[in-house]
């Protein structure tokens, strides 16, 4: 249980970082999620560049069309980040189930989003809140939408000279209702499943804005896009249904947290439950 | 080999480590101070939590390379047999320690939690310490304990 032998370098700006990057090296950042794997010796890079201390990688800033996110921020910045709590309050409430304190106070949003874990909130995150993640290698920035970055288990559009530098999350409409529904063994586990939603009503009472996220139940994190079109222009009478379409959507595995069919089950119960959440903020809001 | 310098328990330190050299290992080992603990080496037991410049970390889950320039407090920093820190006069008036493998990172976690957190409810000390495993006591003492501190605070 102990890492393999390894080269470190720190580098204090970006450029300097990038100039390392390649097919036999690794970022680390908090390590929350490399260092198991070191550990556990599933990795054997020969070269560790630890982008902890660039300074510019850190932190919040805010623009007019969306709140961009430095990939070094920690999950317990954002889970007390007055910003954050007061714009992206699913965001926020998320990041309590993320694992404990102690691992919240060092794993990174851009740590966690390049190990793409399909039982892990930030990928799911990314998905739900429309996110694109700003990727910078040897031929300057690019901007993945979150939908096309994460191809599989433990599998994301990152080349190996790249890494991911920012998350841009775009401001969400005002009136704007959400719901996190986890459900995990333990506080801190891994989900077993998990949905989350964000739902506008219209004058009318109808649905005129619907987004729906799953984690832990297939191979990467979703979106749900049948259940957000049959959610469209209806009422919550349209709740059940959707619940339905996201159960059918999905392929869950059997391992030692829960058989598939429980995971299914646990999908048409969260699903049911952000739902109202969402609503319930919703109308909240419109009030 | 690399040149590692910190600040352990308001000590100056500085020792040659290998990159790959976890936290933990470097407590125990070069600086010789085994207080800290070390279980599952992959972050799941929690019994090798320190405070790295004030916040709890999973001493196993960095690498002492990473840790070069820091403030870390382990558990040594509390208190001596001698003379407890309220936290461990807590765990022994409560009896929330058996064989005591956990206790370091359980203080440590506690330590975190009450300097930095309005614990007021049982159900926010046992969250507080859901990432602590313990085999002896059943959590209910050790919860007991954190609750009497926690009380002394309010």
């Amino acid at each position: 249980m102990k890492p393999p032998p390894f080269d470190y370098s720190r580098p204090t700006s970006l450029p300097e970082a990038l100039a390392l990057l390649g097919p036999d090296s690794k970022v680390i950042a908090g390590g929350q999620s490399l260092l198991p794997m070191l550990n556990f010796r599933l990795l054997r890079p020969s070269l560790l560049v630890d982008i902890g201390r660039i300074q510019s990688l850190r932190g919040l800033h805010e623009t007019p069309t969306h709140l961009e996110i430095g990939a070094t921020t920690s999950h317990r910045t954002l889970e007390t980040h007055p910003l954050v709590a007061a714009r992206f309050p699913v965001l926020a409430e998320a990041m309590r189930h993320v694992a404990h304190l102690a691992i919240r106070n060092r794993g990174t949003i851009g740590g966690s989003l390049s190990h793409a874990d399909p039982a892990a909130e930030h990928p799911m995150l990314a998905l739900l809140l429309d996110a694109q993640i700003q990727a910078a290698g040897p031929s300057g920035k690019r901007q993945i939408p979150a939908r096309k970055f994460f191809q599989g288990s433990l599998t994301t559009a990152l080349l190996e000279d790249e890494m991911v530098v920012a998350v841009r999350l775009p401001w969400l409409r005002p009136g704007t209702g959400w719901g996190f529904e986890e459900f995990a063994l333990r506080a801190g586990d891994f989900a077993t499943a998990c949905a989350a939603a964000l739902l506008r009503a219209g004058p009318d009472g109808r649905i005129t804005e619907a987004r729906l996220a799953l984690m832990g139940v297939d191979e990467t994190a979703l979106r749900v896009p049948e259940a957000e079109a049959l959610l469209l222009g209806s009422s919550p009478s349209a709740f059940g249904e959707a619940a339905r379409l996201a159960q059918a959507a999905v392929r869950p595995a059997t391992d030692i947290r829960a058989s598939s069919g429980f995971r299914r089950h646990l999908v048409g119960v969260l699903v049911g439950r952000a739902l109202e959440a969402a609503w319930g903020r919703a109308r909240e809001g419109q009030a | 080999m690399t040149t590692i310098r910190l600040t352990v328990n308001g000590e100056q330190h500085e020792a040659e480590a290998e990159p790959r050299m976890l936290l933990s290992d470097f407590l125990r080992g070069p600086l010789g101070l085994t207080g800290t603990h070390v279980g599952c080496e992959h972050g799941v037991c929690g019994a090798c939590t320190i405070l790295l410049d004030g916040a709890s970390v999973r001493s196993c889950l960095c690498l002492a390379v990473q840790a070069d320039g820091c403030t870390v407090e382990t558990v040594e920093a509390l208190g001596t047999p001698a003379a407890l820190s309220p936290l461990q006069e807590a765990f022994r008036a409560h009896h929330a320690l058996q064989c005591g493998f956990c206790t370091p990172g359980m203080l440590m976690t506690a330590t975190d939690m009450l300097r930095n957190h309005p614990l007021t409810t049982e159900e926010e000390v046992r969250e507080a310490l859901s990432g602590n495993l313990c085999r002896c006591t059943g959590y209910q003492h050790i919860v007991d304990a954190v609750m009497a501190v926690a009380r002394t605070r309010a």
